[in-house]
């Protein structure tokens, strides 16, 4: 180690009077330190951005998120599976009202199945089970399903809207946009 | 069909339906775990019956074909019945049917060169690892000469069996269908099964970091610098008690639960059971806060949720808290002495969320408690 020059960095030893010859000031150090680490703050953040502008994508090929669902008298008391296919959305009609559960466990967001005899989802990840008005009853699952934005449009159709959910166990299924009454 | 006569099928039935019936994850996990505490026992009073029995016969040559030709041999009857058949002849299924008499084998293996040893050091001689120390080949060609010999044949067997057992590609993922039963791959079948006893942060976040963290520590906890070298069971009794406890009941016994006794709907099936989608499994599961505050002390549940859910906080509290220092006083003072304070700790620590599982099991299935604590309002429940 006797001969090996010390690092450049020795010379912000503030006990050191005088800078030996060769050696940096502290002037151009803090100069050339604001230099690097500009260069290298600007590159990050270069790149950061451009990876940021990425999680936007210019098109989304994503299902449509607002769906109309036909006319109330269409639905029998019961679970309805017509949109579950397509939009993951079970349609239930119990006898005063209306509402769309969203078809994603809240265990681990599996897509539970309907079991009609038993009168019940069924999670086939864990074996989560809900009631048909979407309260959790059986296996792990915390919450109950979630309950979305329904309404009726003028011309009398129903009208589903994915992105506003309602849960249960902050009490919002009393919420007027969570059902259609009947 | 017919290949059996009729009194020896009505015998074979009702011994299909006795494997069936204990197979229930409540009877078979109880019989698991008292296989474990015999054949590996951590405590003395099933040391005492593990020697009164004399199982440490099953670990010479005699043990070993008595082990295989009884798994051979349940194997064999259960080939005979046809959903049986269905599920472990399912290529998927295969490499975990492998896995089974691999582990078997390995375990007896590994126990039998430690049995050796153990007789070679009580009579004061070396183990037999000791002279291989001496002995020196090259690394060209001997070691590389087995290894290329490995590769070709690993080879051959991957190819023979890719084409003689085709498990194909399924249909593209379709977010609004899951397949029933959806399974993970089998090694994180434990993983799945976990899940089925606890919040996905609990058992999909923190016990998989505790797990891994656990398994860092153990060179730090366990300073004991016997049986380096070469395989002993007597030197290495506490250490191979414990590693067995989480490799035989919590994780190979987990997969092989979720692998074979797993059907539609995540619902436990028999081994010759037919995988009925419409089984009814009623499971009314109850959080702890309800019990308290509903059944025991018949009124409303709290609307503040700390108050709500203390008597999970308690729970947790003394579990945690208190255990440790309880044990330290009973079952482990030898240990507590041994390896002192610290390490006690973080090994008493890592235990008791290990066995935080097998205990979440039993709640479930004796009491039907979904969660100790429930706070679904903020993604906490435990
Ligand atoms: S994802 Fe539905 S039960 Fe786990």
């Amino acid at each position: 180690m006797a001969d090996i020059k010390p690092p450049v960095s020795n010379t912000l030893d503030t006990n050191s009077t005088s800078n030996p010859p060769g050696d940096m000031d502290r002037r151009s150090f803090i100069k050339w330190s604001l230099v690097g680490w500009g260069a290298f703050v600007a590159v990050i953040g270069g790149y950061g951005s451009m990876v940021g502008r990425f999680l936007f994508p210019n098109v989304l090929f994503e299902p449509v998120q607002t769906f109309r669902a036909g006319t109330p008298y269409e639905y029998e008391i019961g679970v309805s599976e017509r949109f579950k296919e397509k939009y993951g959305v079970w349609i239930v009609r119990e006898k005063e009202k209306i509402f769309a559960l969203l078809a994603v466990c809240t265990h681990l967001g599996c897509t539970p199945n309907y079991l009609p005899a038993d009168h019940k989802f069924k999670c086939p990840c864990h074996g989560s089970g809900f009631y048909t008005n979407g309260i959790n009853f059986e296996g792990p699952a915390p919450r109950s399903l979630e309950r979305l934005k329904i309404t009726l449009a003028d011309d009398g159709e129903i009208v589903v809207d994915k992105t506003i959910r309602f849960h249960y166990e902050k009490g919002e299924w009393s919420n007027q946009d969570s059902f259609i009454p009947v | 069909m017919e290949a059996f006569p009729v009194p020896l099928k009505i015998i074979m039935e009702a011994v299909k339906h006795f494997i069936n019936a204990i197979a229930s994850p409540k009877i078979l996990f109880n019989i698991v775990f008292l296989f474990y505490l015999i054949v590996f026992p951590p405590f003395k009073f099933f040391q005492r019956i593990h020697d009164a029995l004399g199982i440490d016969r099953l670990w010479t040559k005699r043990g070993g074909i008595f082990i295989f030709s009884l798994m051979f041999l349940a194997f064999a009857f259960g080939l005979t019945d046809a959903n049986f058949r269905l599920i472990v002849l399912k290529p998927d299924n295969v490499p975990i049917v492998a896995l089974l008499f691999l582990v078997v084998f390995f375990l007896w293996f590994a126990m039998t060169q430690a049995k050796e040893n153990d007789e070679a050091i009580a009579k004061g001689d070396k183990p037999k690892e000791y002279a291989d120390s001496r002995e020196k080949v090259l690394v060209f060609p001997d070691l590389v000469y087995i290894e290329f010999l490995c590769l070709i044949f690993v080879a051959v067997l991957l190819a023979v069996w890719a084409i003689g057992l085709p498990a194909p590609l399924e249909q593209p993922a379709n977010p609004t269908v899951s397949p029933n039963p959806s399974k993970a791959p089998w090694y994180f079948l434990g993983l799945q099964e976990m899940l089925v006893y606890f919040d996905p942060w609990i058992a999909g976040v923190v016990l998989p970091t505790a797990i891994l963290l656990g398994l860092m520590c153990i060179p730090y906890i366990d300073k004991n610098r016997k049986g380096l070298g070469y395989y002993t069971y007597q030197d290495r009794k506490m250490a191979i008690n414990t590693f067995m406890f989480f490799w035989l009941v919590l994780w190979m016994f987990l997969i092989f639960i979720g692998t074979f006794l797993r059907g539609p709907n995540w619902s436990f099936f028999g081994p010759f059971e037919y995988w009925d989608h419409n089984k009814l499994e009623v499971l009314n599961n109850i959080n702890l806060s309800q019990y308290v505050f509903m059944i025991w002390l018949k009124q409303g549940m709290p609307s503040n949720i700390l108050l709500r859910e203390a008597p999970g906080f308690l729970v947790l509290a003394v579990y945690f808290g208190l255990l440790p220092a309880i044990f330290a006083k009973t079952i482990f003072k030898d240990l507590y002495q041994r390896i002192g304070g610290i390490r006690y700790s973080i090994f008493v620590v890592f235990l008791l969320m290990a066995l935080a599982l097998p205990i979440k099991m039993y709640l479930r299935w004796l009491f039907n408690i979904k969660y100790i604590i429930a706070i679904p309002e903020f993604f906490f429940n435990i």
